[in-house]
């Protein structure tokens, strides 16, 4: 190895094809990796301060504005922190349509990063137009497999980005049967589209390198886990969601925005769609259990650069499900179920895209917010990205520093991390000195 | 001699304390992004692409609210290298939801958050672009609206005035045939002092318009503040009504304002 790059500092100072605002540094000294971080300097927003004193029915609509790419997972958790806070449970069509619009946000948000984001990567393209210059047939594809998902979103929300048609209890207004079935033709397209997606992405060539992660993710008695369920994970924890603050703990860093999440006496964890997969491999749907074989993938993936060949397979999945659940539906009586407030503190965690999104508050029994916490995926898998790079650097001391950022950029890619998401929930407490 | 080829617009595509959807409306454009994207040479948009060029730009669309010091620095550079500035969205627009801290005691305020201030660095308002910069146009809502969107660009790109219409949200409604919400139901709506560009999206919905496209032109706030007193709304309810998205929008501040025990 020649001595300068023994010693050198990898840097990226705004990182590309991310949500928000991040930079990555990393410094080896005498041939080791000496320190690692992933920096978010995006401004916080302080949400949790301002929910305090705003109506329960409020927080659906205020917390989606956190995340522009992941609006439905802000609405979903917080909808079931408060029907769990008033005792309410959201079941049958309410919940299959909950189920739907969080299909169509997977399908859009996993078609954006394995198209726009994270593919360039693979194939040494800056962005995904210039990808387009070459394979402009595949770039449409990986665009209109978004569009079908933000159809599905534009069809029960109103909008593809902050819809406005969820609510506690509910929805304001349901689709009729015709209205909802008329989604199922474009669907059948999409899912044949991510059958394709799996076969192309699993041809890409993937760098030697696997993890030992302890993954978490939800578990329901049935369903690949998108809204509810319990939490679980590769090595043993099995919590109700309402336990989830007893189980992890989080620290404030001095080069981060967001806070660093870790699971007390354990440390680093993982959230996101190869701890889904790991976790609920048997809960997937037939075809993309077959997908995943056919793709090579076992029934846990700990190699985080193949977690583009996972999303592939959950876009397959997402398609599925929606079509499964648009076939049985019969329209509702009503759009939402009644929620009365009373005071007490209601837990919600959904599966957003980028892995488990946990939403607590206490409220009183004229249903004002009195303590608001959100536990965004990106501040869980933040410890992990850290180690992810130390690791990867120190095993390739000898790439020079053109390959090794770029590399390094690609490993933080395999996160599809939303910093915008992880920095609104700078949530500090007090500290009395 | 053979002139030299015409040189391809130039677009940046910037971002300040924002969730990233307003942007995000620009990859939404599904069957156009390559089409656009041939148009003009996508000089700067970190959220597509690790290629980027210092500029000047022709056009760029600035999404988000100023909230550091270094961020008021940052635009102040970006508007010297734009030939025309276009903010995106209500944090670019009004300063955001985030703006609900200019109407707090900022000491408090601060105590409640933070656990170590010394890391972070913040102002304690959030402004809109213009509060900092000249801009050329606003293209209000949170989110954009792609449509509205792609006529922003599509004007820009031919040196003529957008054609976004500044009538309320209650147009619309009669244009898409609704029925109004507010007289046949009694549901609070801001749809008559709300900037038009959804469609009349909540109405539809059977939902009250909740102003995420901020003040229209000229809004008789105080009118509408009166008939939603008579549906039961509470000074509390108005305060909160007004204070979203567009909190720091003047009419809708004001508004609020008077409201205040």
């Amino acid at each position: 190895m020649s001595p300068d790059r023994r010693t050198r500092t990898i840097k990226v100072d705004a990182l590309a094809r991310v949500e928000g605002e991040g930079a990555m540094l990393i410094r080896i000294a005498g041939g080791r990796v000496s320190e690692v971080q992933l920096r978010i300097y995006e401004p916080p927003r302080f949400f949790e301060a301002f929910l305090r004193g705003r109506g329960y029915t409020e927080a659906v609509d205020i917390t989606s504005r956190i995340c522009g790419i992941c609006p439905i997972a802000y609405q979903m958790s917080a909808a079931n922190a408060m029907e769990d806070a008033c005792g309410v449970r959201v079941d049958g069509a309410l919940h299959d349509l909950r189920r739907i619009i969080y299909c169509g946000e997977w399908i859009e948000s996993h078609a954006l990063h394995v198209y726009l984001l994270h593919a360039p990567d693979f194939l040494g393209y800056e962005s995904a137009v210039q990808l387009a210059r070459d394979h402009a047939a595949i770039v449409q594809r990986g665009l209109q497999l978004k569009k079908a998902g933000n159809g599905l979103m534009a069809l029960l929300g109103g909008r593809e980005v902050h819809p406005i048609n969820v609510r506690v209890g509910g929805f304001y207004r349901v689709p009729t049967t015709s209205e909802l079935r008329a989604a199922a033709e474009p669907l059948k397209w999409a899912r044949d589209a991510a059958l394709e997606t799996v076969r192309w992405v699993s041809r890409f060539s993937f760098p030697d390198f696997e993890q030992d992660y302890e993954m978490v993710a939800l578990r329901h008695p049935s369903e690949y886990p998108i809204t509810e369920g319990r939490l679980v994970s590769t090595r043993g924890l099995d919590i109700a969601v309402r336990e989830f603050a007893d189980h992890v703990i989080e620290e404030h860093v001095p080069h981060s925005n967001a806070l660093h999440a870790a699971i007390r006496g354990r440390g680093t964890y993982l959230v996101g769609p190869m701890a889904r997969y790991a976790l609920n491999f048997d809960r997937l749907s037939p075809l993309a259990r077959e997908a995943a074989r056919e793709a090579g993938l076992g029934p846990v993936c700990r190699n985080p650069f193949q977690s583009i060949v996972v999303r592939a397979v959950e876009l397959v999945y997402a398609c599925d499900e929606a079509l499964r659940l648009i076939e049985r539906y019969e329209r509702p009586d009503r759009p939402a179920l009644e929620v009365p407030p009373r005071a007490a503190t209601g837990h919600g965690c959904t599966e957003a895209p980028r892995g488990i999104l946990y939403h607590r508050y206490t409220i009183d029994a004229s249903g004002t917010i009195l303590d608001a916490k959100i536990v965004p995926p990106t501040s869980q898998n933040q410890k992990a990205i850290e180690e992810d790079l130390a690791r990867f650097v120190q095993d390739r001391l000898d790439l020079p520093t053109d390959a090794m950022t770029w590399q390094c950029e690609q490993a933080i890619r395999n996160y599809d991390p939303c910093i915008s998401c992880a920095t609104h929930f700078l949530r500090l407490e007090v500290e009395q000195v | 001699m053979a002139r030299a080829q015409r040189q391809k617009p130039r677009l940046a595509v910037w971002k300040f304390a924002s969730c990233d959807g307003c942007q995000l409306t620009v990859l939404n454009l599904e069957d156009e992004l390559l089409p656009l994207a041939g148009e003009v040479e996508i000089a700067h948009f970190l959220e597509a692409s690790r290629a980027t060029a210092r500029g000047p730009y022709d056009l760029s669309l600035v999404e988000g609210s100023i909230t550091t010091a270094h961020d008021a620095e940052r635009i102040r550079q970006i508007r010297e290298r734009s030939r025309f500035l276009v903010t995106i969205g209500a944090c670019a627009t009004a300063g955001g939801i985030q703006a609900l801290r200019n109407f707090k005691d900022v000491k408090e305020f601060i105590s409640i958050v933070y656990a170590r201030p010394e890391y972070i660095a913040t102002l304690d308002r959030s402004t809109p672009i213009a509060d900092h910069v000249q801009v050329d146009f606003e293209l209000r809502g949170c989110p954009i609206d792609r449509g509205q969107l792609l006529e922003v660009l599509t004007a820009f790109l031919h040196g003529r005035r957008p054609n976004i219409p500044a009538h309320s949200v209650c147009v619309e409604c009669k244009r898409r045939g609704v029925v109004c919400v507010m007289v046949a139901r009694g549901v609070p709506c801001l749809g008559p002092v709300t900037h038009a560009g959804c469609g009349a999206l909540c109405p539809a919905h059977d939902r009250g318009c909740y102003g995420c496209f901020g003040p229209m032109e000229t809004p008789n706030t105080a009118s509408l503040s009166a008939w939603w007193r008579k549906l039961g709304v509470t000074d509390d309810g108005l305060v909160r009504a007004f204070r979203t998205f567009n909190a720091n929008a003047p009419e809708f501040r004001k508004e609020s304002e008077r409201h205040e025990p």
